[in-house]
């Protein structure tokens, strides 16, 4: 099957001719498959944010092309808001954008941008509330009254409401506590298990990207490091670490194992998949 | 896009035009604007932009960022050009056109108010890109001390000046965030015709205000746990003072204007 | 080993809104804060640990009880600067906490409210900016800083009031892990070598690792004080008020259950390493 984004050598410089000229983005290519879970991690510079504003056009490629379905999606110019509309992207604190009286009206403002009109937009407002676990009562409130956790929400709602094909969600849980994280994690695992769509996580966090996604993207300087499965990008944890980036607390403790000559894969990322493989070593001890 | 807007932009330097006293180079303007609107001919005009040229060359700003300062006042200089080149009554008519006529005066008034124009905003924008706005916060606090007497709040007002001039960058780039985001969810800020594009700032102007009045209220609190209490008994980091040279700047000043002046009576 | 911040049977109310309930934030807070110590407070969103921090330097005052620091009632508005001196505050948002477009004239501000001599700003800003790891950067404008740096200099800020206390109000929440760190580094070091106290108010467990004690707050109260290793082995304790263990901890806790014999309190990562190693060799 075709990959629903295709990024083909991808390059984004600010500044041209200036003396502030420099890539955000260099010469970035791979694949989004439908349906997959995408992790992109990387710090504050590495180009994520570049990049990702490229995946909805909001951003024009200096070089390289972004291919969505296949086609170009800056072949025509003038139809770049469609191609947001199947993108949709959820930049970090989103609650700063709300701003209509209403959370219903404003979960409504994507999808009335896109024509959607009476009980179809509607079911779109109603099921993208449903989805980030908004509740009836709350859809007159004002949405300047709900909690931070809440609101953003809602933004996540505005977004999900025009139904895009592939979601991207930059730092969803920034600034939430532990609950909150959780809690909003399960609603983008349980939308993306229910509606198999594509989705692309980019964070900070290690553990947030560990547990949750099919494929990772390594990012630094503004080009891809690694690609791979968590298990295979784990494995490679020694260079994540000298990239100045996070592993998984799991992961550390396996490889402080692996140093003290337990026989263990320093390539796990979850307790319980750690916790298994030392039960399975003490199993294996008793036998010997 | 927003972030290339230059207002009030300050270029680094260590030139003599950096060096000067800001409450000097405040005063050098105000004597600057009141030596153009005396100017009355082309010996005082040339007098006036030769002044420019040589504190272009001593401040080591390129013409160009002058000039790209002339651009969002494009319309104001070409407009009052047009109306002084119609609306002139003078002896002579060069061209005759309905109501339109364009008399020999009215061609001299518009080159006149059109380089008058360009110079006052030429020299403002050389203050701007040689002071930092925070000296120039300084240097103007300092200037109005004497007004305290008549219970004008100067010290309140220069603070609150600085921290406008420290939050413009923050406030932009969080225009440019809101932006991106609304844009992301369809909003078209492009098509349409006026009402539906003043309509389409909504999306902006709402959550960039909210945000507004947060960073406010947070940095009011900030303030204040640094034991901010308003001016008095305040001390300061850099103390102005004046050097041997701002009176030299002064004093050239005050008589290159006091000569405009002169000149402009006898209609130079 | 004297007191740095006491508080007694306080309580916080936030108005109601128009049609709304008042939120009771603090509900009897009994805490004594030692001199020199690092302290963590933890607790989720809304728990009150934030409006208890704000009541250490008088930013808000007890709607009942009493704050002191160092033996000053925060009530008494004759005491309002010399508390806000000896306890510096910083909050979350780097960008709203900064005054100034220069680095230094940033710094410099809050001795220049408190009436310092120029030459002495001079040198508290430069001592500060050291302090933090700041002092190649002190023309530079802030907002071209990183979050981490825009954090530190806020630091710097308040170090110049040479304070005796700092109160990080979630002051990490809105940074990456490496600006995080550079803060969390920055603090330890300030606690060890100035022995400034810490109070430290965050969400991220993994903050309190290196701490002297860890406060827990859950709906206005404290209700667990220990040093990281006895609040955190407290797992199902920790669990039941939203927060979570630090993955250490958590898989000390599996072990355990499945018949492992391994402590709980090992934190860090080679601590529980060690553990892990010697109970399986032991096995």
């Amino acid at each position: 099957m075709e990959p629903i984004l295709q990024i083909k050598n991808l390059t984004h410089t600010y500044g041209i001719g200036t003396p502030f000229q420099r890539s955000a983005v260099e010469d970035m290519s791979f694949d989004v498959r439908e349906g997959e879970f995408l992790g992109i991690i990387g710090h504050t510079g590495s180009g994520k944010s570049t990049l990702i504003q490229h995946l909805n056009g909001l951003l024009k490629p200096t070089d390289g092309q972004v291919l969505l379905g296949g086609k170009d999606i800056w072949a025509e110019p003038k139809k770049i808001r469609d191609v947001r509309f199947r993108v949709g992207l959820v930049f970090q604190y989103p609650e700063y954008q709300l701003f209509e009286e209403t959370v219903y009206k404003d979960i409504a403002f994507g999808p009335t941008n896109q024509g959607k009109t009476g009980d179809e937009l509607d079911r779109c407002v109603r099921e993208a509330a449903r989805l980030v676990g908004i509740r009836d009562d709350q859809m007159d409130k004002s949405p300047f009254e709900l909690s931070g956790g809440q609101k953003r929400r809602v933004a996540l709602a505005g977004v999900l409401a025009m139904e895009p094909e592939v979601l991207i969600l930059d730092e969803p849980t920034a600034g939430l506590d532990p609950a909150g994280r959780e809690n909003l994690m399960a609603n983008i695992r349980d939308y993306h298990r229910n509606k198999h769509k594509t989705i692309i996580l980019v964070s900070h966090s290690m553990d947030e990207i560990a547990q949750n996604v099919d494929r990772i993207l390594v990012l630094k300087g503004a080009r891809i490091l690694m690609s791979g499965a968590p298990a295979e990008v784990f494995a490679r944890a020694d260079e994540l670490i000298t990239a100045g980036l996070d592993v998984p607390q799991v992961t550390r403790v396996a490889m402080a194992l692996k140093a003290r000559g337990v026989d263990i894969d320093p390539a796990v990322y979850t307790v319980e998949a750690l916790e298994r493989e030392l039960l399975a070593l003490r199993k294996g001890g008793a036998v010997c | 896009m927003l972030k290339d807007i230059t207002l009030g932009q300050y270029f680094p330097g260590t030139t003599l035009a950096h060096k000067l006293d800001p409450r000097t180079k405040i005063l050098l303007v105000v004597l600057y604007i009141i030596a153009l609107f005396c100017a009355k001919g082309l010996v005082t005009y040339a007098i006036m932009a030769l002044c420019l040229a040589v504190c272009v060359r001593i401040s080591k700003v390129g013409l160009k960022a002058l000039v790209r300062g002339l651009k969002p006042v494009l319309f104001i200089i070409i407009f009052t050009g047009v109306l002084n080149l119609f609306f002139t009554p003078g002896d002579r008519y060069l061209v005759e056109w309905g109501i339109l006529r364009i008399s020999d005066t009215g061609i001299r008034n518009a080159v006149f108010m059109v380089v008058r124009i360009m110079l006052l905003i030429m020299g403002t924008f050389l203050m701007t890109y040689t002071t930092s706005p925070i000296s120039l916060t300084d240097g103007l606090e300092q200037l109005l001390n004497g007004l305290k007497k008549f219970r004008v709040p100067v010290h309140e007002l220069a603070m609150m000046m600085s921290i406008a001039l420290r939050f413009i960058p923050t406030l932009i780039e969080e225009t440019d965030k809101i932006m991106s985001a609304q844009k992301a969810r369809g909003a078209d800020f492009e098509s349409g015709n006026i009402i539906q594009k003043a309509k389409a700032l909504i999306p902006i102007l709402v959550p960039l205000f909210i945000s507004a009045f947060r960073r406010a209220d947070e940095l009011a609190t900030a303030m204040e746990c640094r034991c901010y209490h308003g001016g008095e008994g305040r001390t300061k980091l850099h103390v102005l003072q004046y050097q041997r040279r701002d009176w030299v700047a002064l004093g050239a000043g005050t008589v290159i204007t006091v000569g405009v002046i002169v000149l402009g009576r006898f209609g130079l | 080993m004297s007191t740095m911040i006491e508080t007694k049977e306080l309580r916080f109310t936030y108005p109601a809104d128009e049609g709304g309930q008042p939120v009771y934030a603090l509900r009897g807070v009994d805490l004594e804060i030692e001199k020199g110590s690092f302290v963590v407070v933890l607790g989720h969103n809304g728990s009150g640990k934030s409006t208890l921090a704000k009541t250490f330097n008088a930013v808000l005052l007890p709607a009942g009880g009493k704050v002191y620091v160092e033996g000053m009632d925060t009530l008494d508005e004759s005491l309002l600067l010399a508390i806000r001196q000896r306890v510096g505050m910083v909050f979350q948002n780097p960008d709203n906490q900064i005054v100034a477009n220069v680095v230094e004239e940033d710094v410099a501000f809050a001795p220049e409210n408190l009436g310092v001599p120029t030459e002495e700003i001079r040198r508290k800003v430069d001592d500060a900016l050291a302090a933090v790891g700041m002092s190649e950067f002190v023309t530079h404008a802030p907002h071209l800083l990183s979050g981490g740096q825009k954090q530190r200099i806020a630091i710097a800020g308040v170090i110049a009031m040479e304070p005796d206390c700092i109160v990080l109000d979630e002051a990490t929440a809105m940074l990456d892990p490496i600006g995080r760190q550079e803060v969390l580094s920055t603090v330890h070091r300030l606690n060890k070598e100035k022995g400034i106290t810490v109070i430290l108010i965050t969400h991220h467990m993994n903050e309190a690792e290196e701490a002297d004690r860890v406060v827990v707050m859950d709906d206005g109260r404290v209700v667990m004080d220990g040093t990281p290793k006895e609040v955190f082995t407290q797992v199902e304790d920790l669990r039941a008020i939203g927060l979570t263990t630090p993955d250490t901890v958590d898989l000390l806790d599996r072990l355990r259950k499945d018949g492992l014999d391994v402590p709980l309190d090992a934190l860090t990562v080679e601590e529980c390493a060690d553990a892990i190693a010697r109970a399986l060799a032991e096995n």
